[in-house]
C-alpha cells in the first residue's frame, strides 16, 4: 500500500458515504447514522468535546470506506491494463469481409494472421499459430494454439505472432474472458459470499443488542440522576458495535480475490474461493501435478556379463540424438551416475544417428565399429534375434520387474562384428516432484484427503501413490470414473476440488465444488470450471485451498478481535459516564484516564485508529500456516482473542495521555 | 468447622451425587426418547387426545403443537384462578384478580413460576394441584421435548421430520418427571416436609396468640418444583420456609434435585449424537460457569459476613450455593433473599440469569440454550480455523445464523426494553422498595427473572400491580416461546442438511479449548449486553 494508492482511493471513500451504499454494511451504517445525530447535536450545543467526537465518528466511517476503496483500487490498476486490450478491433471474416469485433456472435468464424489481435474468445478450427498471451497472463513467452485437441482455445485481446488461424467465436460480446476478468478485479460483480452473509447476520444481531443496551441506558441514567447527551450515547454505541470487522469485512473479501489474482488465478465467484477453504478432497492429476511431466531414466540394469558402465555408455550413445525428455534424461543420468561427459555432436564424426520412427520403434547410432540401439523390449529383442544374437530369461525377468514397479523398461543392445547382444535395461520411471510428500502431509494435517488420478494401471499407480504420499489413487481413470468419484465424494458430504484442461474434463470440472481450469485448456474446460489458472500449473490447487482458508481465518480473527475490544472500552466509558453520580464506579476506571471527556474521546479515537491499523492485515490476510484445526484455533484465539482483550487497554491509555493535553478535554 | 470448609464439603458431596446420577439417568432419558414402544398408559393418552404417536412432525407442525398446547394451558389456568371461589378445597379464598391470574398462568406455563402473590393466602388446593402442579410437570416436559427435537436436528439428515411433540411430551411426564418426583417427594417427606390435604390449623400459642398453621400437599409440590426447575413455592417464603425445606439435608437435596435433570441431559445429548464427549464438553462449560459463580458469590458473602435475609439454619455457604444454582437453572426457588446479598454478588446472580439460563439452565431449556450459544462459538471459532463453521457435522450457514441470532437477541431485548419502560414511568417506579441503585436492581432482577423464565424475585419490589403483572407476563411468554419456535426452526434447518464428514480440519468441539471458547462467548455476550445497567444497579451499590 502506498500513498498514491491511498490518494486515488480517497474520492471513492467519500462517494461511499451515500447512505444507499452504506446500508449494505449494517454496522457501518449505524455508525453513519450516529455520526449524523451527533453532528446535529454538536451544532445545537457546541463544545470541544462534542466536535472532537463528531470528527472522529465521521473519520471512523471514512476509514472503513477507505479500506474498501483501497482494496478495490488495487484491482483497478489491473483492470485498466486489461481494458486497453479491449480497444476496438476489426475482425476479418473468411470471405475477406470485415466487421467490428463487438458485433461478433458465437458461431462466427474469423481469420487472424500474424500481427493481428484476436477479436474474441473462441476455438481454433483451422491452422496453428504462436500467440502472445502476455496481456492476460503476464507471461511473455508465446504459446502454441492449434485446431483440435486441448490447445485450441484462444482469448480475445491476445496477439497472433506467426501463421494464420481460423477461429470460431464462442463468447457473446461483453461476456468474454477479459470482460469477466475486468469485472472481477474491479470488484464490480462482487456478491456477498455465503459465509460473509452469515457473519453479517451475526454482526447485525450484535449491533441490535448493543443499540438496545445503549438506548435503554438513558432511562436508567435519568433515574440515576445522570442523563447522558446524545453524543456520549452515540460514542458508547459506536465503541460497542463490532466496527472493526464491520469496517474491514468487504475489504477482506476483495483482498482475498485479489490474492488469487496475484497468484495468476481468476475465480469466477467469491463463493468458489470460500469453497476452496472448505475442500475435503483434492483430485490431482498424476502427470504434471504430482510427477514431473515425463518419465525419466532412474536406473541402468545391466545383464550378467555386462559392466554397468558399459551399459551406461551405450545408453548415452544411443540417446545423444534423442531430443525427447526421456532421451535427455538418459544422458543426464549417465552423467550423474557414471560421470560420463556428454559427447558433443562433432566428437563422433563418423557417427550416423538413427532417429526414432513409428516404423522402427527404436533409436540409436551407427558407429564404424559397432551399432547401438535402444527401444521397447519386444522391438530390441527382435533386432537382436535378427542379427544372430540370443536373449535369455534374465532379460525378460528384468523387463518385467521394471514394469511391475510402475516403470517403463527400455532395452539397450549392441552389434559388434556381425553378432548382436542385449546389454541391459534402462528403467524410466515417474519422478515425483520435490516436496510433494511434505505438502500432502500438510494437507492431511488440515484434514484434506488427496486422491491421485492417473491413466496408469493399478500397479503403477499404487507405486507412485505410495512414493508421493497421497491418500488414495484412481487408476486407469476415464472421465466417467472421475465424474463418478466426484459424485461419490459429494454424496458423503465432502467438497471436491480438481484441475482439468481437456474438453472431456469439462463435466467433472463443472461437477466439482472447486474446478480449476488450466488457461492452456479448451474453452469448454474454462467455461465449466469456476477458476482459471493463467499459469496452467495444476499444483496451484494447493495454494488456492490455502488462500480460501486464509480468507475465512482473517474474517474470524478480526471478528474475535473486534468483540474482545469491547471489554476495555466499557472500562473507559462507563466510569466516565457515571462516576459523577456514583463515585464508587471510578474504581472501574482501571486505566486511570484523565477526565470523563478524555476517556470517551480516547475510546472513540482508538476505535477509529484500530481500523486503519488493521487495514494492511485485512488486505494481506492473517498469517496462515497449514496445520490442524485445533492448532490453528489455539494460536488465533491467543493472538486475536487475548490480544484483542489487552490491546485496547494499552491503546486507549496512550491516546488518553495525548488527548488530556488538549484544553477542553483534559483536566 | 469454619463456614468455608463446610461449604466446600457440601459442594463436594453435591458434585459427587450428581456425578453418580449423570450416567444412568442420562442414558435412561436417551432410551426414553428413542424407544419404539409405547406404554399402555401412554397409548391410552394418545387415544384420548386423538394423536397418532407414530406420526413424525415437520418443525412448523411440532412448533404449532407446542404453542397450541401452551395456549390451552394458559387459558385453563387463567379460568381456574378466576373461578376459584366456586371450587372445592379453596380454603375460602376468593377469585384471583384478572391481571394476577394472567401473570400466574403465563408464569407456570412458561416454567417460570414467578409468583406475584403469596402462595398460602391466594391459591386453594385445587388451583395448586390441578393447575399449578400440572403445569410444573408439563412445562418442564415441553422444555425437554424441544431439547430432544433440537438434538434430532443434529442427528437426522435429509429429512424435515423432528419427531412427535405429543409423544415427547407424554414420555417426558410419564417416564421421566413422574417417577423421579415420586421418589423425591418421599425423600422430602422423610426429611420432614409437610404433605396433607387438611384445612389450616389454628393453634393458640404459649403467649395466648392465635396462629394459623397452613398444611397442604407441600412435599409433592416441592419435589417437582425443584426437579422441573419450576421454583414456585407453596409458601411465600419459598424454600426458606421450614415446611418446604426442613433442614440442611433437605436443603442440599433440593439443590441436587434442581441441578439433576439439566446436568443429566448433557449425557443424553452426548448419547443421542453418538459421541458422549460432546456432552461432556457441554457439561464442563456449564460446570465451569456455575463453579466460578459459586466460588465468587460464596467468597464475597463470607467476606461481607452479613446474614440479613439469609435463613440462619443454612448459613452463608448453603445460601450462596442455593442462590447460584437456582439462578443458573431457571428454577427460581430461593432459600435466602437475593436482595440481601452484597451489590456485586447480587449483580452476579442477575448476570447468571443474563447468561440465558445455561449454567446449567432449566430442564431442556438449558441444553437447547447452550447449544444455540455453542453454534455462535463454533461460528466464530470455525472461521478462525479457515472453514465454513460446522457443529456436530452440520454446517452453520446463513440460515442457521439468522435463526441463532434472532434467538440470542430475544432475551436481552425483552429484558432491556422491559426494564427501560418500567424505569421511565413513575407508576412502575413506585413499586420499588428502595431508591437509588438498589431500586434499579429490583426492577432489573424482575425482568431478568421473568424473561429467562427463572421466577425468583429479588424481594423488595411490589410486583402485584397491573403494570408488572402484564409486563412480566408478556416478558415470560416472549422469553419462553420466541426462543422455542426459533430453536425448532433451527432444528428443522439442521435436520434437512447432509452431514459433513469429520476430519483433522474440523474444529474440535470436545476439548478444553472449546469449553473455554464456549464459556467465553456465553459470558462476553451477556456481560457486554448487561454491563451498563449492572453498573448503574448492583455494581454502583456494591463497589467500593
Amino acid at each position: 500500500m502506498n500513498l498514491s494508492l491511498l490518494a486515488s482511493a480517497l474520492p471513492g471513500a467519500f462517494r461511499k458515504l451515500d447512505p444507499r451504499v452504506m446500508v449494505k454494511s449494517p454496522v457501518m451504517f449505524v455508525v453513519e447514522v450516529g455520526a449524523v445525530f451527533s453532528t446535529v447535536s454538536a451544532i445545537l450545543d457546541p463544545s470541544v468535546f462534542a466536535w472532537t467526537i463528531v470528527v472522529w465518528l465521521w473519520l471512523t466511517v471514512l476509514f472503513a470506506n477507505l479500506a474498501e476503496a483501497v482494496a478495490e483500487g488495487r484491482g483497478k490498476a489491473q483492470a485498466a491494463t486489461l481494458r486497453r486490450t479491449r480497444t476496438e478491433t476489426t475482425a476479418t471474416l473468411p470471405d475477406g469481409g470485415e466487421m467490428p469485433a463487438s458485433d461478433l456472435r458465437p458461431g462466427d468464424l474469423v481469420v487472424v494472421v500474424a500481427g493481428q489481435v484476436i477479436p474474441g474468445d473462441g476455438d481454433v478450427v483451422e491452422g496453428v499459430a504462436s500467440v502472445d498471451e502476455s496481456a492476460i497472463t503476464g507471461e511473455s513467452a508465446p504459446v502454441i494454439r492449434e485446431s483440435g485437441g486441448d490447445r485450441s482455445s484462444v482469448t480475445g485481446g491476445t496477439t497472433v505472432l506467426s501463421d494464420r488461424i481460423v477461429v470460431r467465436i464462442t463468447a457473446k460480446p461483453g461476456e468474454s474472458f477479459v470482460d469477466r476478468m475486468i469485472a472481477l478485479v474491479e470488484g464490480a460483480s462482487r456478491q456477498k459470499t455465503p459465509n460473509e452473509i452469515a457473519l453479517n447476520i451475526l454482526l447485525a444481531a450484535l449491533s441490535i443488542v448493543f443499540l438496545a443496551a445503549t438506548v435503554t441506558l438513558q432511562p436508567f441514567a435519568v433515574y440515576s440522576g445522570a442523563p447522558q447527551s446524545v453524543i456520549v450515547l452515540v460514542a458508547l454505541l459506536v465503541c460497542l458495535i463490532p466496527t472493526t470487522i464491520g469496517a474491514l469485512l468487504s475489504a477482506i473479501g476483495i483482498a482475498g480475490m485479489d490474492r488469487l489474482v496475484q497468484h495468476n488465478v481468476l475465480a469466477m465467484s467469491g463463493r468458489a474461493v470460500e469453497a476452496a477453504g472448505d475442500v475435503n478432497t483434492l483430485l490431482l492429476d498424476k502427470t504434471g501435478t504430482i510427477t514431473l511431466g515425463n518419465r525419466q531414466a532412474t536406473r541402468f540394469l545391466p545383464l550378467a556379463a555386462v559392466d554397468e558402465a558399459d551399459l551406461a555408455d551405450a545408453a548415452q550413445l544411443s540417446s545423444l540424438a534423442d531430443e525427447t525428455p526421456e532421451g535427455r534424461s538418459i544422458v543426464v543420468l549417465a552423467k550423474q551416475a557414471y560421470g560420463l561427459r556428454e559427447r558433443e555432436t562433432g566428437e563422433l564424426p563418423q557417427a550416423e544417428f538413427v532417429p526414432f520412427t513409428a516404423q522402427t520403434r527404436m533409436s540409436g547410432v551407427d558407429l564404424p565399429d559397432h551399432q547401438v540401439r535402444k527401444g521397447a523390449a519386444a522391438t530390441i529383442m527382435a533386432w537382436v534375434h535378427e542379427f544372430g544374437g540370443q536373449t535369455d530369461t534374465t532379460l525378460t525377468r528384468t523387463v518385467d520387474t521394471v514394469s511391475e514397479a510402475g516403470g517403463t523398461p527400455l532395452v539397450v543392445a549392441e552389434r559388434r562384428g556381425g553378432s548382436a547382444r542385449a546389454l541391459g535395461v534402462i528403467a524410466l520411471t515417474d519422478v515425483v516432484k520435490d516436496g510433494m510428500r511434505e505438502r500432502f502431509d500438510q494437507m492431511r494435517a488440515m484434514g484434506i484427503r488427496t486422491v491421485m488420478i492417473t491413466g496408469d494401471n493399478p500397479l503403477t499407480a499404487k507405486a507412485i501413490a505410495g512414493e508421493a504420499g497421497v491418500d488414495d489413487f484412481l487408476a486407469e481413470a476415464t472421465p466417467e470414473d472421475k465424474m463418478a468419484l466426484i459424485k461419490a465424494e459429494q454424496a458423503g458430504g465432502r467438497l471436491v476440488a480438481m484441475t482439468g484442461d481437456g474438453t472431456n474434463d469439462a463435466p467433472a470440472l463443472a461437477q466439482a465444488d472447486v474446478g480449476v481450469a488450466m488457461n492452456t485448456g479448451t474453452s469448454a474446460a474454462k467455461e465449466a470450471g469456476n477458476m482459471v489458472d493463467l499459469d496452467s500449473d495444476p499444483t496451484k490447487l494447493i495454494e488456492i485451498v490455502g488462500i480460501g482458508k486464509q480468507l475465512l481465518i482473517t474474517r474470524g480473527a478480526l471478528t474475535t478481535f473486534s468483540i474482545a475490544n469491547d471489554v476495555a472500552k466499557y472500562f473507559a466509558i462507563i466510569p466516565a459516564m457515571f462516576a459523577g453520580v456514583y463515585p464508587t464506579l471510578s474504581s472501574l476506571n482501571v486505566m486511570r484516564l484523565a477526565t470523563p471527556e478524555s476517556a470517551i474521546v480516547s475510546a472513540v479515537i482508538f476505535n477509529a485508529l484500530v481500523i486503519v491499523a488493521l487495514v494492511p492485515l485485512a488486505l494481506r490476510g492473517v498469517a496462515y500456516r497449514p496445520s490442524s484445526a485445533a492448532a490453528l484455533l489455539r494460536r488465533n484465539l491467543l493472538v486475536y482473542g487475548v490480544g484483542g482483550l489487552v490491546a485496547p487497554f494499552v491503546g486507549i491509555k496512550l491516546i488518553d495521555l495525548l488527548v488530556s493535553q488538549i484544553p477542553g478535554l483534559g483536566r | 468447622m469454619p463456614d468455608s470448609l463446610a461449604g466446600l464439603l457440601q459442594v463436594g458431596v453435591l458434585i459427587l451425587a450428581l456425578g453418580l446420577a449423570w450416567r444412568p439417568l442420562g442414558d435412561y432419558i436417551a432410551r426414553v426418547f428413542t424407544s419404539e414402544r409405547h406404554l399402555a398408559v401412554e397409548r391410552l393418552t394418545y387415544r384420548l387426545i386423538g394423536v397418532d404417536p407414530d406420526g413424525d412432525q415437520r418443525w412448523p407442525v411440532y412448533a404449532r403443537a407446542v404453542i397450541a398446547f401452551s395456549v390451552v394451558g394458559v387459558v385453563l389456568l387463567f379460568v381456574l384462578q378466576r373461578v376459584q371461589a366456586h371450587l372445592p378445597f379453596s380454603l375460602g379464598l376468593d377469585n384471583v384478580p384478572t391481571a394476577l391470574a394472567f401473570n400466574t398462568a403465563a408464569s407456570f406455563v412458561t416454567n417460570t413460576n414467578w409468583q406475584a402473590y403469596s402462595g398460602e393466602s391466594t391459591m386453594g388446593y385445587v388451583v395448586q394441584a390441578a393447575g399449578l402442579a400440572v403445569q410444573n410437570f408439563v412445562s418442564a416436559a415441553v422444555g425437554l421435548s424441544v431439547a430432544v427435537a433440537l438434538i434430532r436436528g443434529f442427528t437426522r439428515s435429509r429429512t424435515d421430520r423432528l419427531g412427535n411433540f405429543w409423544v415427547d411430551l407424554v414420555r417426558g411426564v410419564v417416564r421421566v418427571l413422574l417417577p423421579l418426583s415420586v421418589v423425591a417427594a418421599i425423600v422430602l417427606i422423610a426429611c420432614g416436609a409437610v404433605q396433607n390435604l387438611s384445612d389450616n390449623t389454628v393453634v393458640t400459642t404459649l403467649l395466648g396468640h392465635h396462629q394459623t398453621i397452613t398444611g397442604g400437599p407441600v412435599a409433592s409440590q416441592e419435589a417437582i418444583k425443584q426437579l422441573g426447575t419450576n421454583g414456585g413455592g407453596f409458601y411465600n417464603a419459598n424454600a426458606a420456609h421450614p415446611f418446604e425445606n426442613p433442614g440442611p439435608f433437605s436443603d442440599l437435596f433440593s439443590v441436587f434435585l434442581l441441578l439433576l435433570l439439566p446436568v443429566a441431559l448433557t449425557r443424553t445429548f452426548g448419547r443421542l449424537v453418538g459421541d458422549v464427549r460432546q456432552g461432556v464438553a457441554v457439561l464442563a462449560t456449564m460446570t465451569l460457569l456455575w463453579g466460578v459463580l459459586v466460588v465468587a458469590v460464596t467468597a464475597l458473602e463470607l467476606h461481607a459476613g452479613t446474614l440479613e435475609g439469609t435463613e440462619t439454619r443454612f448459613g452463608i455457604p448453603s445460601s450462596a450455593l442455593y442462590a447460584v444454582s437456582t439462578t443458573g437453572t431457571s428454577t427460581g426457588s430461593v432459600n435466602s433473599f437475593h436482595s440481601s446479598y452484597g451489590g456485586v454478588s447480587g449483580g452476579l446472580l442477575i448476570l447468571n440469569m443474563g447468561l440465558g439460563e445455561v449454567a446449567p439452565g432449566g430442564v431442556g431449556s438449558g441444553l437447547y440454550g447452550i447449544l444455540v450459544l455453542a453454534i455462535v462459538a463454533v461460528f466464530v471459532a470455525g472461521l478462525m480455523v479457515g472453514r465454513t463453521p460446522e457443529y456436530l457435522r452440520k454446517k452453520i450457514t446463513g440460515r442457521e445464523m439468522k435463526l441463532v441470532s434472532l434467538n440470542i437477541l430475544t432475551m436481552p431485548l425483552v429484558v432491556l426494553v422491559g426494564t427501560g419502560i418500567a424505569m421511565s414511568f413513575s407508576a412502575p417506579r413506585s413499586s420499588m422498595l428502595n431508591d437509588g441503585p438498589h431500586g434499579l436492581s429490583e426492577v432489573l432482577y424482575a425482568f431478568m427473572s421473568a424473561t429467562n423464565n427463572n421466577g425468583s424475585a429479588f424481594a423488595g419490589l411490589s410486583a402485584d400491580t397491573t403494570f408488572y403483572n402484564l409486563a412480566l407476563g408478556i416478558a415470560m411468554l416472549l422469553g419462553r416461546f420466541v426462543p422455542i419456535v426459533l430453536t425448532l426452526a433451527l432444528a428443522g434447518s439442521l435436520a434437512r442438511q447432509q452431514p459433513v464428514p469429520e476430519s483433522a480440519g474440523t474444529l474440535p468441539t470436545r476439548g478444553p479449548l472449546f469449553v473455554v471458547m464456549l464459556a467465553g462467548v456465553t459470558v462476553i455476550v451477556a456481560a457486554l449486553t448487561f454491563f451498563p445497567v449492572l453498573a448503574l444497579g448492583p455494581f454502583a451499590e456494591g463497589l467500593r
